[in-house]
């Protein structure tokens, strides 16, 4: 019996103190009908050792590939100390900080991550987190609806380096609400959003641009930017976290700023993982706050005038609010935002901007081996950040098939998503691959398109 | 200044310990690199993170840590929230490097073993709840609520009945409900609960009709007792032509003993993060698989795993798009909080079949046993004719009127007895209230603890109400001014001592480059 | 209880209206309501020259643990709004039938809707209270 403490002394004394002869007494108001006599699709239980084995024997059939994907999820260097600490009992098995006076470290955690997200994003407040970067989106999506009253549309314009895949997330979510989501055209040679192609784009209200761009190129935020506020749009900014130690902040955009900043928050110290746990980050300009979704923590005071933290502007949440609150969010990722706030505690901002400029500077290098072999180029002009997208002269799938079995994961084959843009590959390497990594990439890859 | 406030002196911002120039060197590139970027792109500014060393980080959380109440440290019977022991195993199994490196958009040839716990958690998930077919990717109740009740719409639209479109709730549910029902763009209908705790048939009855698209219901229900009549009202709603979906918030009271399925349920959230012992980890991250019976399964968010033979080995693959045409679609990025699902897998692989029905039994021993003790001092159960589920509703009404104690004092006074309160004034129905769900996990010894605890506050109030009115006294702060909080917004430090105000001026505003 | 002024029309929703000399209707909150609902944290207002529908939302109280609406008490146009509560919303909680006012609205037609005089409004005041 795991994890149940019960003697049966204890067993009999309970329910002798309940009055009823024995346990399955406690059931009798569930119709026999629907009893069941047991579990059928579940198999034995393990013990600790065996499931051990076994996972150990899972983990390793997922074990050894060099991996050069990006794509919205990136490998950075995780400090030890990040886990380790985030994974103490006091914050892996506390709940939701409900009573705030028995959750000060996690509210104070909370506060001191909003803080850091703030002076990233450059903007005025932050919540608490929301699930990943592509669900932060669609619920930016439903604030900018919400704190837009001055106008009834409901298009939300992407930018034209929106991650694809944040598009069909956000269309899943907010399209219930009647949200339409249109892309901007893009710029063929610059891999961004054609500037010269938008009029005619009709109302919106709100415009989305990611920077940098799903591409690796970098977005003219600041046109596009005030292009969206004389049309009446909120700017709603999609960025990497780990770019702004060095890349303008969303609050800095064209002449008044992005009203809204979201993303993932992978990068800052959080695992791969296969997809997740990871978090969603959003912040916004003041006048905003109460039009945001997700819980946010505030600092206040005791009765004793000592300095506190709560959660705030609750009246916002499901909990209050039912059918009329912002969103139907409860959770945020706590433990994510943890190991998030210890990261950035430990980089600061001099060390964050040196892994992001370790990895422009990785990306740019292994750039420069793969487009010296015959058959890749890179495919847009302009700068990059840690990501580039390359275009081979022949199909993607087999040149990459080609790569796995040199234990090589070659990157991500675009053609399938973006036709238009031929056999396009997007690559990218952060701090945390070697130069003999990419000379094993580029090795590899000359005998991939030698054949 | 005694032993008590040495161990808990305030911890200062770990902002407030920040030194120019300090740093945590061993946790950059060693080797700075250009980033060749032009300039019209970079930041003007240096953005305010915190300038500490490796041990300060290491010490300011160590200690932020020890400000919070959790499972590992202090019984935590929130109502509804299932905190029992979250196995260690079950952590440091999902982190194997196998696991943590596998990028999720790897092929799914290099990541057989993660998809093989997937496909089989759906399998064992399918078996505990009577479902048809489950999806593991919403990534907390609230989403699995979302991603059920926009089935139940694609459903309805699918079959050319888009104006159905009325939700029926219960007013005993939790406030997720509602807020989902309107994020599917649905309207919702409130239903009466008798006074008995279950759903009003007859009043159920008038409330169904063409414009039904479902009913979400939760069973155990809110108020921590069985739905009797849960095939009636399934029934009802059919007939209707109305779908019926099941909050699985308080699974945890019927695990192996009866099946959602059975019951007539068309779609199931589970919280993998209540029932199956992911940790909560101060509010996530949760974990909100769905199950859905036949006729949702076209429906289901993708991706889902597959299996398939090949060579007579079995292989796995993510079922897309393509697979599903008629899904509503990606709820995530990528494949939800994978690294939870293989939590709950280890647990659920742990636990077995047999393992399983014991949960349920003992989580309802534990619960009528203390719902029993609390009676019998005196205290007044909500529902004292029904049978506790895992969980049970005290009132303190009575306490309120002639002690002059609200539930929330009482909550307070626990927190300074080593007990973490229970959910307090939820169910909304019932005035004063406390849910109070031990778990299975928890001894007879610690129940009879907190059932004295719960004697000795009502005892105080007598001797020496403001000691109880003024509780908490031993915890790191005292009652927090939550009126100041929400009046004048501190959401993020500044530079100072105190706070922006609401009409904000909060500094970090101001980074517009120089022309 | 403090006594109800006698020159308001009251709502079953716990408004007051006050029918101005130019025609105009000013809303703000009851007594009663201020009390049931604490201390308040935010007010949000509907903007001037916005449309409103009787019984339909009007604005928004907030306090700590809970947000109610506040319903328009008959149709017309928002002329003014109380900005004062912007910033300072404890203001409806200290002089709810003074300087806690919200709306000034100008009526579709010269009617006051369901609205009830004082001593109705008393009266459904007693039957809550017992």
């Amino acid at each position: 019996m795991p994890f149940i403490p019960h003697t049966e002394e204890d067993v009999a004394a309970m329910l002798a103190t309940i009055g009823v002869p024995d346990v399955e007494s406690l059931f009798d108001e569930i119709p026999a009908s629907l009893k069941i006599d047991g579990l059928a699709g579940v198999p034995d239980g393990l013990s600790e050792m065996e499931v051990t084995r076994l996972m150990r024997a899972r983990a390793a059939e997922d074990e050894g590939m060099l991996s050069f994907l990006g794509a919205g999820a990136y490998a950075h260097h995780i400090p030890a100390v990040v886990w380790e600490l985030t994974t103490r009992g006091e914050f892996y098995s506390a709940y939701t900080p409900y009573q705030a006076e028995a959750s000060q470290g996690t509210l104070q955690t909370i506060y001191e991550y909003q803080s850091m997200m703030t002076a990233l994003t450059g903007l005025d407040v932050s919540n608490a987190s929301l699930y990943d970067g592509a669900s932060a989106l669609a619920e930016a999506s439903l604030m900018a609806v919400r704190a837009n009253r001055g106008t009834k549309s409901r298009r939300v314009l992407l930018a034209a380096g929106v991650n694809p895949r944040y598009e069909q997330v956000a269309r899943a979510i907010a399209g219930n609400q009647g949200l339409v989501f249109e892309r901007l055209p893009l710029d063929a040679e610059r891999g961004v959003t054609d500037l010269d192609a938008l009029e005619g784009a009709g109302e919106a209200v709100a415009v989305v641009v990611q920077q940098p761009a799903f591409f690796g190129t970098l977005e003219p935020v600041d046109a596009l930017t005030d292009w969206a506020k004389r049309r009446g749009a909120l700017l709603i900014a999609v960025v990497n976290p780990t770019s702004l130690a060095l890349l303008a902040p969303p609050g800095a955009w064209g002449a008044d700023g992005a009203d809204i900043a979201c993303g993932e928050g992978q990068p800052l110290g959080i695992p791969l993982s296969s997809g997740g746990p990871y978090f969603g980050f959003m912040t916004c300009k003041q006048p905003l706050v109460r039009q945001m979704p997700g819980r946010i923590v505030g600092r206040t005071s005791d009765v004793d005038g000592t300095s506190g933290f709560t959660l705030t502007l609750q009246a916002r949440e499901q909990h209050i609010r039912r059918s009329k609150a912002t969103s139907n969010i409860c959770t945020n990722q706590g433990l994510m935002v943890t190991a998030a706030t210890i990261y950035l505690s430990l980089l600061g901002a001099g060390g964050l901007a040196a892994v992001a400029s370790a990895s422009a500077a990785r990306t740019r290098e292994l750039a420069d081996l793969l487009t010296a072999i015959k058959g890749v180029r890179r495919r847009f002009d302009g700068a990059h950040f840690h990501e580039i997208t390359l275009e081979l002269d022949r199909p993607v799938a087999p040149v990459l098939a080609h790569l796995a079995a040199s234990g090589i994961v070659g990157g991500l084959d675009l053609s399938g998503v973006f036709p238009d843009l031929g056999h396009a590959l997007l690559v990218c390497a952060t701090e945390a691959r070697s130069e003999a990594d990419l000379r094993r990439y580029a090795r590899a890859m000359t005998e991939a398109m030698g054949r | 200044m005694t032993a008590q406030e040495g161990m808990h002196v305030r911890e200062p911002l770990i902002f407030e310990k920040s030194r120019p120039g300090r740093r945590a060197t061993a946790q950059a590139p060693s080797v700075p690199a250009e980033h060749g970027l032009p300039a019209h792109v970079l930041r003007q500014d240096r953005p305010g993170l915190p300038e500490v060393s490796e041990l300060q980080v290491v010490r300011h959380f160590t200690r932020l840590s020890q400000l919070n109440f959790s499972i590992d440290t202090h019984f935590y019977p929130l109502g509804s929230c299932t905190m029992k022991y979250n196995p260690r195993a079950c952590n440091t199994l999902a982190m194997l490097p196998g696991f943590l490196e596998r990028h999720p958009l790897s092929p799914a040839a290099h990541g057989q073993g993660f998809l093989a716990c997937m496909y089989e958690l759906q399998e064992m998930l399918k078996a505990v709840t009577g479902m048809k077919a489950v999806s593991l990717t919403p990534m907390a109740g609230a989403q699995g609520e979302f991603a059920g009740v926009a089935m139940i719409r694609a459903y309805h639209v699918a079959r050319g009945e888009a104006h159905r479109n009325e939700i029926i709730v219960p007013d005993a549910a939790h406030g997720t409900n509602p807020a989902t029902a309107t994020m599917c763009g649905c309207v919702v209908k409130e239903l009466a609960t008798r006074d008995d705790g279950d759903v009003d048939v007859e009043a159920l009855r008038s409330a169904v009709g063409p414009n039904t698209a479902g009913i979400m219901l939760t069973n155990p229900s809110t108020l921590g007792v069985f739905e009797r009549r849960i095939q009636e009202v399934a029934a009802v709603v059919h007939d209707a032509g109305g779908l019926l979906y099941y909050d699985g918030a308080n699974l945890n009271a019927i695990l192996g003993k009866v099946l959602p399925g059975d019951m007539g349920f068309d779609v199931i959230h589970m919280n993998l993060h209540k029932t199956f012992s992911t940790p909560h980890g101060g509010g996530g991250p949760g974990s909100g698989a769905v199950g859905v019976g036949q006729r949702l399964l076209p429906f289901l968010p993708v991706p889902i795993v597959g299996r398939e033979e090949r060579d007579g080995e079995p292989g796995y693959r993510w079922l897309t798009e393509e697979d599903l045409p008629q899904t509503i679609g990606r709820l995530s990025a990528f494949m939800g909080n994978a690294g939870v699902l293989l939590r709950a897998y280890v647990y659920m692989r742990m636990l077995g079949r047999e393992g399983m029905r014991r949960v349920a039994e003992f989580a309802t021993l534990n619960a009528n046993y203390l719902a029993a003790r609390l009676a019998q001092a005196g205290f007044t159960l909500a529902f004292p004719e029904r049978r506790a589920s895992h969980e049970f509703v005290v009132t303190l009404k009575r306490e309120a009127r002639t002690l002059h104690v609200t539930a929330m004092d009482f909550a307070k006074a626990l927190l300074d007895r080593g007990f973490h309160a229970p959910t307090t004034y939820f169910p909304l129905l019932v005035p004063e209230c406390l849910l109070i769900e031990p778990t299975e996990t928890e001894t007879k010894e610690t129940l009879d603890r907190f059932a004295d605890a719960m004697v000795a506050i009502a005892k105080q109030a007598e001797s020496d109400l403001e000691r109880v009115q003024g509780a908490p006294w031993t915890t790191p702060v005292r009652r927090l001014d939550d009126v100041k909080a929400a009046r004048r917004l501190d959401l993020a430090w500044t530079g100072g001592g105190g706070g922006s105000d609401a009409s904000g001026t909060a500094g970090a505003a101001n980074l517009k480059p120089s022309p | 209880m403090s006594e109800l002024p006698g020159d308001l029309l009251y709502t079953s929703e716990h408004e007051w209206l006050r029918k101005e000399e130019d025609g105009s209707i000013t809303v703000g909150i009851t007594e009663y309501a201020q009390a049931q609902l604490g201390d308040l944290v935010y007010i949000e207002l509907p903007e001037v020259g916005a449309e409103v529908e009787e019984g339909g939302e009007m604005a928004v109280v907030e306090s700590v643990k809970a947000a109610s609406d506040v319903y328009a008490p008959v149709s017309g146009t928002v002329v003014e709004v109380n900005g004062v509560l912007a910033d300072d919303p404890e203001k409806v909680n200290s002089d709810p039938y003074g300087d806690g006012w919200m709306v000034r609205l100008q009526p579709e037609d010269a009617g006051t809707g369901e609205a009830m005089d004082p001593e109705a409004y008393q009266e459904l005041l007693d039957e809550l209270e017992a």
